[in-house]
């Protein structure tokens, strides 16, 4: 599904990513750990097209297109879903108008019929009771006022709504509590199929206790330097990250 | 004169004032305010009060002052820029004339007065004696001046005491290519007897691209305890030039809501100026423009606390696109013995193109000591970190800038309570903004 290949990007004149290297298939988990300052916001942000990030050399595929060649909206249409490490406020515009308009281009690009009103609210019914999703939240101007679980949370709900296939969680664990990490995961967790795949970035392995990945892998300095199974995130935690950058040197 | 005052077309706004044959008890104030215009001729830039915006555009081109012609308006012209649905009573003008046949002035709410102004000069002459040309200074602006001398169509509205008018009141201006390019001067009068309430909508609006100039002036008049919610809302042509003025003296405890929204025009200036003339009063002044191709707007308002305890609150938002300039002037002078008063002002620009500009200045003067006061004024772009996150969203950049330029310009909107108004207006706003499929999702159309 998605192919990284040497990997080098750059913000202004500093290189980020220094030859990174990444395959993820239909279907699986793939958790990205490392210590801050390690490109992993970079990764995410370089997949969702974000501004500012200068790819200077290697390739991204993305079911078989070049996904660097793609705008944001492309991607998004294309099943690629950001769930933002800061989620951003945006004063005015109604949350669930947005999600609707974003259901709809997906589902325009699939060439599907749009969903009207009544249908689209059939169809977040569910998905609201799964985050716990409060309604009135729901009405009220994107991420604005919301506190920074219920931001996150939000992020899991759009997700579940629109159905990515490749999701990317950036930090979506930071900065929340015991209660608020297991209902976020268990929005992923509800979402997890043989078709759709999940890369997890995250400095902690918490929340890999209760997303369990197929695969680690550990960035360091723009470089994955050791990939595993699960086994690999507990021996983290246990070591630290320091051994890890010992072990690869 | 000069030759070069006559270059103005002065000569021009004098014949055709000698055409006029208007023998009134007003005719004496027409020929001094017209006696002021020609010695003054317009502004010019040197003018603190003009420095940012040249008016040769208006004074280079001669315009005809007989209002009417030969133009005709159809229904089905009027219904398109009429509120869909809203019950109102509506007063409209074409070419600067009062049309009775299109204008819904019979059976009115008791205690309510809405005429055209030749019909009050004859009918109500005691009342406009006390109250037309008192609040609108025709010695501050040659405009102001040049109305007066033409006062004869416009609309006078009077509100006896403790009455609730609940219907609003639409006045439509609406203009028309005609056999020569024209110049009307409508006048308004709004007398609100004490403890009255009512809500007031002048639109001036352009039917097609012809080049006119409109040049408006409101006066208002606020008893003790009044009530007046008053909306104005330009769409002229984009090849006309829009001068308009409201002035709004304010009794004890009375309130003026003013919503001015201004889409229209090649050139515009809208003045407000308030005088909170006693304890209580308070004024709201909220403004939005939005701007395009070589549009040039100026907004310049004044609030005058001249007694303690009054209080104006003052927000205004541009959007500017393409090449065109905007100007916002907000100046607020706490007179002396005016203590505890309160003055908020805000101006925030949403700058669209490397090539719009804006002028933004708040003037204070304060000269009493016990007061609050607070301004500010932001320029800015779209931001970049929302634009990301909602194409993140499958948004496509287009409707994602749109879609955030509504978002800024409808904070001033969505504060409007009466929702045909807030609909309209959201309407209009929409209406400016680049047309993608996606946009109408995000609005109730």
């Amino acid at each position: 599904m998605l192919n990284i290949q040497d990997l080098h990007a750059k913000i202004g004149n500093k290189e980020i990513l220094k030859g990174l290297n990444l395959s993820v298939n239909a279907g699986e988990v793939h958790a990205i750990m490392g210590p801050n300052g390690s490109g992993k916001s970079t990764l995410a942000n370089v997949l969702a097209g974000r501004n500012g990030y200068d790819v200077t050399k290697g390739t991204v595929e993305y079911e078989g297109k070049n996904l660097l060649k793609l705008l944001p909206e492309e991607r998004a249409w294309a099943g690629l879903f950001l769930a933002f490490q800061y989620p951003v406020e945006i004063p005015g515009v109604n949350n669930v108008y947005l999600l609707k308009a974003a259901v709809n281009a997906v589902r325009k690009y699939r060439g599907e019929t749009e969903l009207d009103a009544v249908e689209f609210l059939g169809l977040i019914k569910e998905k609201m009771k799964v985050v716990k999703m409060k309604e009135d939240l729901l009405n009220r101007s994107v991420n604005e006022g919301f506190s920074g679980g219920e931001k996150k949370r939000n992020e899991i709900f759009q997700m579940s709504v629109l159905e990515p296939k490749l999701a990317i969680l950036d930090e979506t664990d930071s900065g929340l509590d015991i209660d608020a990490l297991k209902i976020v995961s268990k929005g992923v967790n509800s979402l997890r199929n043989e078709k759709r795949s999940v890369i997890l970035v995250t400095h902690y392995q918490r929340l890999l206790d209760y997303i369990k990945p197929d695969h680690v892998h550990v960035l360091s300095d723009g470089k994955i330097i050791k990939s595993g199974g699960p086994e690999v995130a507990l021996e983290l935690e246990e070591k630290g990250y320091d051994w890890i950058k010992e072990e690869a040197a | 004169m000069s030759p070069e005052t006559m270059s103005d077309n002065i000569q021009n706004y004098v014949n055709d004032f000698n055409q006029l044959k208007i023998d009134d008890w007003l005719d004496e104030s027409r020929h001094s305010a017209l006696k002021l215009f020609k010695e003054s001729g317009f502004p010019n830039s040197k003018l603190e009060n003009w420095k940012y915006t040249d008016v040769r555009p208006i004074k280079k081109k001669s315009f005809s002052n007989v209002p009417g012609l030969t133009t005709s308006v159809g229904t089905e012209e009027i219904n398109a820029v009429r509120f869909n649905g809203l019950d109102c009573i509506e007063v409209v003008f074409i070419n600067g004339l009062f049309s009775k046949e299109h204008s819904t002035l019979v059976a009115l709410e008791k205690g309510l007065v809405v005429e055209n102004m030749l019909d009050a000069l004859a009918k109500d002459k005691d009342l406009l004696a006390k109250h037309l040309t008192k609040y609108a200074d025709d010695k501050v602006s040659p405009f102001t001046a040049l109305n007066t001398a033409f006062i004869q169509n416009g609309t006078f509205i009077n509100v006896v005491p403790n009455t609730v008018i609940e219907k609003p009141i639409n006045i439509l201006y609406l203009s028309k290519e005609s056999n020569s390019a024209l110049a009307t001067h409508p006048r308004n009068l709004i007398v609100m007897g004490e403890n009255s309430e009512a809500t007031v909508i002048e639109s001036y609006i352009g039917l097609d691209d012809a080049n006119y100039f409109t040049n408006a002036v409101t006066e208002v008049a606020l008893s003790p305890s009044a009530i007046l919610k008053h909306y104005k809302i330009q769409q002229e042509s984009l090849n006309a030039y829009h001068i308009g003025n409201l002035n709004i003296r304010q009794d004890k405890d009375s309130k003026l809501e003013s919503h001015s929204i201004s889409l229209g025009g090649a050139l515009v200036r809208n003045d407000i100026h308030g005088q909170l003339a006693a304890e209580g009063a308070e004024i709201i002044m909220n403004g939005l423009y939005m701007t395009g191709d070589k549009q040039h707007v100026d907004n310049h308002t004044r609030v005058d606390h001249l007694k303690p305890r009054t209080l104006s609150t003052e927000n205004y938002r541009g959007v500017l696109n393409g090449k065109s300039r905007a100007v916002f002037n907000g100046k607020v002078i706490v007179h002396k013995g005016a203590q505890k008063i309160e003055a908020h002002q805000n101006n925030a620009n949403l700058l669209l193109s490397d090539d719009a500009e804006i002028d933004t200045k708040p003037e204070l003067e304060i000269y009493a000591d016990d007061v609050k006061c607070a301004h500010g004024a932001t320029v800015g772009q779209l931001d970049q970190n929302m634009l990301f996150y909602l194409r993140s969203r499958a948004i496509d950049e287009e409707t994602a800038r749109s879609l955030l330029t509504y978002a800024f310009a409808d904070e001033l909107i969505s504060n409007i309570s009466f929702a045909p108004i807030r609909n309209r207006l959201e309407h209009l706003v929409i209406g400016q903004l680049p047309d993608t499929a996606l946009i109408r999702e995000f609005t109730n159309e």
